[in-house]
């Protein structure tokens, strides 16, 4: 038996060592308790568009799917990676107007803008921010924060893309279901798709990049090669929610610049839990509803605005989703017991 | 045994500002030796692991490996060559278990092209693979030890986690930053047959050291570095006899006296 055979026998032997990625199941008990959640989460996002009493609901719903790809995609960026991003509308804003030029200029149907937009917004996101990638600190931030006020007053000052009119006459969707379940079926993929990632060994080393970049140098690892890779998966999160941003408005303009697409997405995160990746979309599909009910009170609905966030802020920092996983998990116990 | 040196350094000289930190030092090893690093604190021993693995960048000298200039390579260019560090200050991954933060160094490029320490990283999956490494590193295998949370561990399996970490490349040389230092007696007696296997598997050392009697027990040769400037190097017995190191740690009165403790 040669060393190497003898070594993989060795390895192979008895421990299981990835017991977190393993479940026995041994009764339907204990399948249910681990599905339950995943279940309740995909059939409640998707009934929710058909139990929608009006348009107008069902427009809010695809709002708030919008935001929670902003809202993952800062989480991923925050949480695992160590970056954190105030540029939520720089993702929407490069995403949104490439996809109205792509539409209006070349008369591409959504489905391919979309697609186009995503991607090629994601390298150019990734590119502008490469600078700051070697850096650790608030480089980062104060960059992505940037960028969507500087590109904003250049479009106004040069009247470049429509100017302060903004680019009109963009193809909507086919129809209000396809734009509703697409909206719904990608904020489904990426959430478990970066869900996923994160728990793959690739994850692993950009946790520890979060962890110490230092460590991950010596390793032989570039660590603005990995930040990259991870600004790109999150910029093309927010590329493509602004690609259907545009879409879904027929209109782009300076406003897909507006701080709120940086902002909200932060504060859902903080509702929700950050680092659970779930805990941001549950935000977001709090935040976005609330903020819509109280439009009534017209400017006045910041304050109930800013006394939610800070009533979440010092009574539960941790958010719901972490909160809700540990008694889920006590209640196994209880069981068990 | 190899006739040219694996790793030199030519007049590596760093400046921070107007303090020179290191002055021209210079020093060759050969494969598979252990040369030792000593002087008094603030005399540039961190400083010259850092300027070798590019960590911080030298103001002039060449550092040469196997013959090539790695003196303007990146250091993780440098760490894939094969030449890898541990930190004086520990650097696990503190949110991970011990056994994750070695999946990190196997998914490098180096350990994906080398297979890992003794090849386990093309056979197994990562994470058993770095349970492997551990237990050869002295984490007890069949414990709940290498599966605990990194920020629960105490110092002494921190030092071997770093170990491992370089060890899980692959590497040739590793520089190894006070590797004893916060340990146990005890623990350090634990430390020192391991350093002896692993100069037994061909790896080359560099070692700082405040401990200095465990470390004449390894090392082959002794450099001694004061102010930024190499003293003197040689063999233990020739730089534990010589007036300028003891001058050098312990002040020029009553230098016999002292030295006769260590």
């Amino acid at each position: 038996m040669s060393i190497e055979d003898r070594r993989k026998e060795r390895l192979d032997r008895g421990i299981k060592v990835r017991t977190d990625g393993l479940y026995a199941l041994m009764s339907w008990r204990e399948l249910s308790y681990l599905t339950l959640p995943r279940l309740v989460l995909i059939f409640g996002i998707l009934i929710l568009p058909l139990v929608m009493p009006s348009m107008y609901w069902q427009r809010v719903i695809s709002i708030v799917c919008i935001y929670a790809l902003l809202a993952i995609s800062f989480d991923l960026l925050a949480h695992f990676v160590g970056l954190v991003s105030l540029g939520g509308a720089f993702f929407i804003g490069v995403g949104g107007y490439l996809a109205a030029i792509l539409n209006t200029s070349f008369g591409l149907p959504p489905l391919l803008t979309i697609p186009i937009s995503t991607l090629a917004g994601a390298t150019i996101c990734t590119v502008l921010l490469l600078p700051c990638l070697p850096l650790r600190g608030v480089y980062f931030a104060i960059v992505s924060l940037m960028y969507p006020l500087f590109l904003a007053r250049v479009i106004e000052a040069l009247d470049i893309l429509g100017g302060t009119d903004g680019i009109m006459g963009i193809e909507s969707f086919p129809n209000r279901w396809v734009e509703q379940y697409f909206i719904i079926a990608m904020v489904l993929l990426f959430l478990f798709g970066v869900r996923r990632l994160v728990n793959q060994d690739i994850g692993l080393v950009f946790r520890a990049v979060k962890d110490n970049d230092q460590a991950v140098r010596a390793s032989g690892m570039s660590i603005t090669f990995y930040k990259a890779m991870a600004v790109f998966i999150a910029s093309a999160m927010g590329c493509l929610s602004g690609a259907c941003l545009v879409h879904l408005y027929m209109w782009s303009g300076i406003s897909l610049f507006a701080l709120d697409f940086s902002i909200l997405p932060i504060a859902a995160t903080v509702i929700g839990g950050g680092g659970t990746l779930v805990g941001p979309v549950l935000g977001c599909f709090i935040l976005v509803p609330i903020s819509e009910l109280l439009r009534a009170f017209g400017t006045l609905r910041i304050v109930f605005y800013c006394l939610i966030l800070v009533a979440f802020i010092v009574f539960r920092s941790e958010g719901i989703m972490v909160y809700g996983q540990r008694k889920y998990h006590q209640f196994e116990r209880w069981v068990k017991v | 045994m190899n006739e040219q040196p694996i790793l030199q350094a030519h007049d590596v000289t760093k400046a921070f500002g107007g303090v020179t930190a290191l002055n021209r030092v210079s020093f060759d090893i050969n494969e598979g030796e252990i040369l030792g690093i000593i002087g008094p604190n603030g005399s540039g021993k961190t400083t010259l692991i850092n300027c070798i693995t590019a960590f911080i960048k030298m103001t002039s000298g060449k550092v040469v490996f196997r013959g090539k200039d790695i003196s303007s390579k990146p250091a993780h260019k440098i760490a894939d060559m094969g030449i890898t560090r541990t930190f004086q200050i520990m650097r696990p991954y503190y949110s991970l278990p011990a056994y994750k933060n070695l999946i990190i160094p196997l998914f490098s490029p180096r350990a994906k092209r080398t297979g890992g320490w003794r090849g386990g990283g093309k056979l197994g999956d990562r994470g058993t693979v770095g349970i492997d490494i551990l237990e050869e590193i002295g984490f007890e295998r069949d414990s709940a030890v290498p599966y605990k949370m990194t920020s629960t561990l105490p110092t002494g399996y921190l030092k071997r986690l770093e170990l491992a970490r370089c060890l899980a490349l692959r590497p040739e040389v590793i520089l190894c930053d006070e590797i004893f230092s916060g340990l146990s007696m005890s623990e350090i007696a634990s430390m020192v047959p391991l350093i002896e296997r692993l100069q037994m598997d061909g790896i080359t050392l560099v070692m700082i050291e405040h401990r200095l009697r465990e470390l004449f027990r390894v090392a082959n040769r002794v450099m001694v570095l004061n102010f930024g400037v190499k003293l003197i190097e040689g063999t233990p017995e020739e730089v534990m006899a010589d007036d300028k190191v003891k001058e050098a740690y312990f002040g020029s009165e009553d230098a016999e006296e002292v030295m006769s403790y260590a």
